[in-house]
C-alpha cells in the first residue's frame, strides 16, 4: 500500500508541476530537442542541444501569422541507445511538440523517426549524416551533409593530400553511423586504388590496444576511426601510448573538444571533417562565447572550455530552419509545417540551406580540420569540396 | 469430487473482460499520442516475458539469466521474415538487398519467432540444463552473449544486416484499420498486443494448472523427492525451458514491434536483470503478479517518474537533487527495499482468483 | 610469426592480470558464500569513479590511491552487510537476486553522479608512461601489472594458510554451520573476504583504468564478467586457480582480436574475416564448455587453497 500511496502521491506532485507551468503571457509553439544527454554520444548531444538553445535565447519568440508566439524548447534524452529513443520520441510526441531537432547520431534519429511519422510531426536532422534518416520518408529532413558525400571528402583527403595507400578502419558494431560512413569511405578509398581493413568493436570496449596492433600489423598508414567521443578519446590516447604516428582521421562526430583535447600533448595527427570552421562568423561566435561565460552549466556542457564544435552551430541553423517552417506553415500544426518545410531556404551560419527532394540539405562542401598537438585546438586545413 | 465454488472464476473472466474493454474503448476515445498507450503496449510486452521468465524461475526453479538472448532470436526471426519485399534494398543497403526475399504473415512469423527461439533453447539446453542453479544462470547469460555477437558479424550480413538495425517491418501500428485516404478509422495498436499476450498468458497458466505444470512445481520444491515420484527431471526442465523460451521470443518479435527497430545491440544483460527484478517485484511464482509488476514497471519508468529526471520549480523553490538519472536512483532503492524487506513482492505466490477466495473467507467470518 | 603474436600476448598479459585482481573476489566470496556476487564488477567500477572524483579535488596522488583503496573496501563491506547479510538465511536465488539489484544501484548511482558521461582516469606518473619491449610499444602498467599481481597473490596465500583469521576462513568455506558451531565469527570472516576482494577489485581498477583511461557507470560489467568466467574456469573457490584462469582469458581474447591478422599473415586466409568482434563471445564459449566438461574448472579439486 505504500508503494502505491507513494506513486500517488508522486503522480499529484508531477501534475501540480504541470499545471504551474501553463501560466503564461504569450501562446507557445513548442520544438522538441531529440537529443542524447547521456551515454557515448551524451557529450555531442549536450553541445548540440547547445546551439538550439543558444539560437532560443537569440530568438525567443516567433510570429507566425499574426501571433506572436513564445518558443518553448522540450528536450528529451534518448542515452545515445536506439532501444531508448522511442520512449524519449514518444515523450516529445505526447507533449505536442510542432516540429522535432535531432538527434545527434544517426541510429537514434531512426529509431525515433516512426513515432515521428505516426504523429504527423516533422523533424530536422541537425547532424545525423546516414542516408537512411531521410530515405524513404516524407517527414524527416536535415540540414547537414550526408555520409556518402563525407566518405568521399575523407577518402579523397587520405588519399590525394596524405598519401595513405592502405586504412584500417574501426568502427563500434551496431552503431549506424560508424559502419554507414566506413562503409562509403570503402567504397571510395578503394575506388581510388587504395586498401581498405576493417575491424567492429562491441559496444563498451574500452580496450583498444590489440585493434591497433592490427592497425600497425596490417601495415596501414591511416586509422579511419568515426566513432562516437566517447571510444574516439580512448583510441586516440591508447595509439599515442602505443607509439603510433600514422594520422588518425575521422568524421563530424569527432569536431569536438573533447576529442581535440585528448590529441594535446601526443604526436598524433588527428584530422576530422565538419561542417563550420569557428571564425566563419564572427557575430555567431561572439554571441555564443559570451553566452558561456555568463552561464556556468552551458559552459560545463560545452566540456569545460569555449570552442565551438561543428555541431552547435548545426543546432542553430537546425532551430533557425525550424522558425522559418513555422513561419511558412503560418501555423504549430504538425502536418502543416511538414507541409511548408521543403520550400524553406535560410542563410544560416555554417552556409546556405535548402532542401533537395529527400528532404537532405544540398550541400557540396565541408571543413577538413586538424587537432593542434600543443595547444589541443582545432586548426582549418581546407574546404574541400566533391564534384 | 470436492465442490469447488466457481465465483472467483467467474470474477476473473469478468476483470479481464472488463480490461479489454476499456483498453479498447481509451484507445477510440483519447489522443494516439498520450503516453497512457505506450506504457500500455510496452507493458503488455513486458508482462509476456515476465510471465515467461517466471514459468522457469517461479514455477520450476531453473534459475536463467538467458531471456535477452531469447527474446533477441524472436525479434530478428520476425523483422528478417516480416520486411516487406520493396523495403529489403533499402534496409539490407550494405548486403544487396539481404538473403530473403519473400515476406510471411505477421501471426505466422510470430509463431516463427517462438519455435525459432525455442529451437535455440532446446540446443543450448542440452548441455547447460544439468548444471546446478548458478552455473546455469552464468551458462545461460553467456549464451545470450554469443547469439548477439553471432547476429552481429559482418559475415552473416545477408541474414541479419550485420550489427546495422532492422526496420520497416509491420508494427503496432500497422493494426489499426484505415480507410482509403489513409485516416485511421479504427485503433487497434494497443489492442492487438493486448490480445497476443492475453493468448501467450492464458496458455501458460493453462499448463501451469495441467498434470505437467504441477511437475514443473514438484521440481522447484524438491528435486529429488521428485524424482523419485517418478517425474523424470531431464525431461521436464528441457520442456520448460523450451516453452519458456517460445513465449520470450514471441515476446522478443513484440517488443520489435513496439520499438520499430531491431538491433542486436539492444538485447544485453540489462534487460534480462530488468525482467527479472519486474518478476521479483511482481512475485516469484505468481503469473499476476507479473503481469501486474510489468505494467507498473513500465509506467513508472516511462511517465510517472519521468519528472525525477527534469529540474522541477515549486513556487520559486528549485526541488533539489532533480536532474538527469535521478529517476533510476529512486527506482533502484524501491528495488532494493523490495528485494530485502518485501521478498514476497506484489503478490507473493497468489493469483487474482485467489484474492476473492481469500475474501470470501473474511466475509464468512 | 613471434612478432606478429608478440604485441597481442603483451596486451593479454596486462589485461589478465587486472582481470585476476577482480576474479580473486569473485572466488574468494563464492567459496564462502556460495554466492556469485554480481554487484563485484559494479564495486571495481566504483573504484574507478571514486578515483576520478579525489583526484578532481585537488588532493595528491600519494594519497588518493591508498585513499581510493580505503573506499572501496568500505564499499564491499557496507554492501555485504546492508544487502547479502539480511538475506543469509534465504534461499540462494534471493541473494543472488540482491546481488544484481546491487550492480543496478551501483551503477544508476553513477549514471546519476556521473550525467551518464564518460569521465577521464587521472594520469599517475610513471606507470601511465610509453616504454618499449621487442617489437611493441606500451605503457608501463602492462608490465607491472603481472608482477604486482603475483606479489598479492603471494601475499594471499601466506595471509589465508598462516594466520588466524586465514583458518577461519578455511574452515567457513570447508563447513559453514559446523565453523559456526566451533566459535568462528561467521560474520567476521565474511565481512573481511568482502574487504579483501574489493581492495583487490581497488588495486585492479587502478591499474586498468591507467591502461584504458575513461570511466563509464557500465565500465565494471564486462571485466566483471570476464573475470568471474576465468574464476569459475580456474575452479570456483581456487585462489591459484582464478589467476592463472584469468591470464588464459586475458591472452585468449586479444589473441582472438589479432586473429584475422595471424592467419592473414600466415597465409591462411585470403581477406579478413571479421573475426575480432568474437573476443567477448569467445570467453562465454570457452565458459559454457568448462562447465559441461569439467564443471570443477581447472584447479578445482584442490581444496587446501580453497577459500
Amino acid at each position: 500500500m505504500k508503494r502505491i500511496a507513494m506513486i500517488v502521491l508522486a503522480l499529484i506532485l508531477a501534475l501540480s508541476c504541470a499545471a504551474m507551468a501553463v501560466a503564461e503571457d504569450l501562446p507557445v509553439v513548442k520544438i522538441g530537442v531529440f537529443e542524447p544527454a547521456s551515454g557515448d554520444s551524451g557529450a555531442g548531444g549536450k553541445q548540440e542541444t547547445l546551439g538550439i538553445q543558444y539560437a532560443n535565447r537569440v530568438a525567443p519568440t516567433v510570429k507566425i501569422g499574426d501571433t506572436e508566439y513564445k518558443v518553448e524548447l522540450v528536450t528529451a534524452d534518448n542515452g545515445s541507445s536506439a532501444d531508448k529513443a522511442p520512449s524519449a520520441a514518444q515523450k516529445l510526441v505526447s507533449e505536442n511538440v510542432s516540429i522535432v531537432l535531432g538527434s545527434y547520431g544517426s541510429g537514434v534519429s531512426i529509431a525515433g523517426s516512426e513515432y515521428f511519422k505516426n504523429a504527423n510531426i516533422p523533424a530536422i536532422g541537425l547532424t545525423c549524416t546516414n542516408p537512411q534518416v531521410t530515405a524513404g520518408n516524407s517527414h524527416y529532413f536535415r540540414v547537414c551533409f550526408l555520409d556518402p558525400f563525407q566518405g568521399t571528402v575523407l577518402a579523397n583527403y587520405a588519399f590525394k593530400e596524405l598519401g595513405a595507400k592502405t586504412a584500417y578502419c574501426l568502427g563500434e558494431a551496431g552503431n549506424d553511423y560508424d559502419q554507414g560512413l566506413i562503409k562509403f569511405f570503402q567504397e571510395a578509398f578503394e575506388g581510388l586504388g587504395g586498401v581498405t581493413y576493417k575491424d567492429d568493436f562491441q559496444t563498451n570496449n574500452s580496450d583498444f590496444t590489440s585493434f591497433l596492433s592490427n592497425a600497425q600489423m596490417f601495415g596501414a598508414d591511416l586509422i579511419f576511426c568515426p566513432v562516437s567521443i566517447a571510444y574516439s578519446t580512448q583510441i586516440i590516447s591508447q595509439a599515442a601510448s602505443q607509439g603510433i604516428t600514422v594520422p588518425v582521421l575521422g568524421g563530424d562526430t569527432l569536431d569536438s573538444n573533447v576529442v581535440a583535447a585528448a590529441a594535446k600533448g601526443t604526436s598524433i595527427d588527428l584530422i576530422v571533417t565538419t561542417f563550420y570552421q569557428e571564425g566563419a562568423n564572427a557575430e555567431f561566435d561572439n554571441g555564443f562565447k559570451a553566452w558561456l561565460a555568463e552561464d556556468a552549466e552551458a559552459m560545463t556542457n560545452n566540456g569545460g572550455n569555449d570552442m565551438i564544435a561543428g555541431v552547435t552551430c548545426m543546432g542553430y541553423d537546425g532551430y533557425f530552419a525550424a522558425l522559418a517552417a513555422l513561419q511558412a506553415a503560418g501555423s504549430t500544426d504538425g502536418a502543416a509545417v511538414m507541409a511548408a518545410l521543403p520550400a524553406v531556404e535560410i542563410d544560416g551560419v555554417s552556409g546556405h540551406i535548402a532542401f533537395d527532394a529527400t528532404g537532405d540539405a544540398i550541400r557540396t562542401s565541408a571543413f577538413v580540420k586538424k587537432a593542434n598537438n600543443e595547444t589541443g585546438d582545432w586548426e582549418f586545413v581546407a574546404e574541400q569540396t566533391v564534384e | 469430487m470436492r465442490k469447488k465454488s466457481r465465483k472467483p472464476a467467474v470474477l476473473t473472466w469478468i476483470i479481464v473482460a472488463v480490461i479489454y474493454a476499456a483498453v479498447f474503448a481509451a484507445e477510440q476515445l483519447l489522443p494516439p499520442s498520450s503516453m497512457l498507450f505506450t506504457v500500455l503496449k510496452k507493458g503488455a510486452t513486458y508482462a509476456l516475458v515476465a510471465v515467461s521468465m517466471n514459468l522457469l524461475n517461479g514455477f520450476t526453479g531453473i534459475f536463467s539469466l538467458g531471456q535477452a538472448g531469447f527474446m533477441m532470436i524472436g525479434a530478428y526471426v520476425y523483422a528478417i521474415f516480416t520486411i516487406p519485399a520493396e523495403s529489403r534494398p533499402v534496409v539490407y543497403q550494405y548486403y544487396d538487398g539481404g538473403l530473403i526475399q519473400f515476406s510471411l504473415p505477421v501471426v505466422v512469423a510470430l509463431v516463427l519467432a517462438g519455435l525459432a527461439a525455442a529451437f535455440f533453447a532446446f540446443l543450448i539446453g542440452l548441455p547447460v540444463l544439468r548444471l546446478k542453479s548458478d552455473y546455469l544462470a552464468i551458462a545461460t547469460l553467456g549464451f545470450a552473449e554469443i547469439m548477439r555477437v553471432l547476429i552481429q558479424w559482418n559475415n552473416m550480413g545477408p541474414l541479419t544486416n550485420g550489427s546495422n538495425m532492422l526496420r520497416l517491418y509491420p508494427s503496432f501500428n500497422d493494426f489499426n484499420i484505415r480507410n482509403a485516404n489513409g485516416e485511421v478509422t479504427v485503433y487497434l495498436s494497443t489492442l492487438v498486443p493486448f490480445l497476443i499476450a492475453g493468448v501467450c498468458i492464458g496458455l501458460i497458466v493453462l499448463l501451469l494448472n495441467s498434470g505437467y505444470g504441477r511437475a514443473l512445481k514438484s521440481i522447484r520444491d524438491d528435486e529429488i523427492a521428485a524424482e523419485a515420484m517418478g517425474i523424470n527431471l531431464a525431461h521436464h526442465k528441457r520442456l520448460s525451458f523450451c516453452i519458456s523460451s517460445f513465449f520470450a521470443g514471441v515476446g522478443g518479435a513484440m517488443l520489435a514491434m513496439y520499438q520499430t527497430t531491431v538491433q542486436a545491440k539492444f538485447f544485453t544483460t540489462a534487460m534480462t536483470y530488468e525482467i527479472l527484478l519486474i518478476v521479483v517485484i511482481g512475485g516469484v511464482g505468481s503469473v499476476t503478479g507479473s503481469v501486474l509488476s510489468s505494467f507498473l514497471f513500465v509506467a513508472a519508468s516511462e511517465w510517472w517518474l519521468r519528472f525525477l529526471d527534469e529540474k522541477q520549480i515549486i513556487g520559486s523553490l528549485e526541488v533539489p537533487l532533480l536532474r538527469n538519472g535521478f529517476r533510476l536512483v529512486v527506482f533502484s532503492i524501491i528495488i532494493m527495499v523490495v528485494v530485502l524487506f518485501f521478498r514476497k513482492g506484489i503478490m507473493g505466490t497468489r493469483e487474482l482468483p485467489d484474492l476473492f477466495r481469500e475474501k470470501r473467507k473474511e466475509a464468512v467470518k | 610469426m613471434w612478432d606478429t603474436v608478440f604485441p597481442y600476448l603483451l596486451s593479454g598479459i596486462s589485461v589478465g592480470g587486472q582481470y585476476a585482481l577482480i576474479a580473486i573476489g569473485y572466488t574468494m566470496v563464492y567459496g564462502i558464500l556460495r554466492l556469485i556476487n554480481f554487484a563485484h564488477g559494479d564495486v571495481f567500477m566504483a573504484a574507478g569513479i571514486i578515483m576520478v572524483y579525489i583526484a578532481a579535488s585537488g588532493i595528491p596522488l600519494w594519497i588518493s590511491v591508498p585513499l581510493v583503496l580505503i573506499i572501496t573496501a568500505a564499499v564491499g563491506f557496507v554492501i555485504e552487510r546492508v544487502a547479502y547479510k539480511p538475506l543469509r538465511s534465504a534461499p540462494r536465488m534471493s541473494a543472488m537476486i540482491s546481488a544484481i539489484g546491487v550492480s543496478y544501484t551501483l551503477q544508476n548511482l553513477v549514471l546519476y553522479i556521473t550525467g551518464g558521461l564518460n569521465k577521464q582516469y587521472p594520469t599517475i606518473p610513471v606507470i601511465s608512461d610509453s616504454v618499449r619491449i621487442g617489437p611493441a610499444t606500451t605503457k608501463v602498467v602492462t608490465i607491472v601489472t603481472p608482477v604486482l599481481v603475483i606479489l598479492l597473490v603471494v601475499a594471499l596465500v601466506l595471509l589465508i594458510s598462516k594466520t588466524k583469521i586465514g583458518m577461519a576462513m578455511r574452515a567457513v568455506s570447508k563447513d559453514f554451520e559446523t565453523a559456526q558451531l566451533m566459535g568462528i565469527k561467521i560474520n567476521s570472516v565474511i565481512s573481511t573476504t568482502f574487504v579483501i576482494g574489493s581492495f583487490l577489485a581497488g588495486v585492479g581498477s587502478v591499474l586498468y583504468f591507467t591502461n584504458y583511461p575513461t570511466v563509464i557507470q557500465t565500465s565494471g560489467a564486462m571485466p566483471g564478467l570476464k573475470a568471474f568466467v576465468a574464476a569459475v574456469f580456474g575452479g570456483i573457490g581456487s585462489i591459484p586457480g582464478a589467476v592463472v584462469g584469468a591470464f588464459i582469458i586475458g591472452i585468449m581474447e586479444n589473441l582472438i582480436k589479432g586473429l584475422d591478422v595471424i592467419l592473414f599473415k600466415a597465409g591462411l586466409v585470403s581477406k579478413p574475416l571479421g573475426l575480432a568482434i568474437f573476443s567477448d563471445a569467445f570467453t562465454f564459449a570457452l565458459l559454457i564448455i568448462i562447465l559441461v566438461v569439467k564443471p570443477t574448472g581447472l584447479f578445482g579439486e584442490k581444496t587446501t587453497d580453497k577459500v
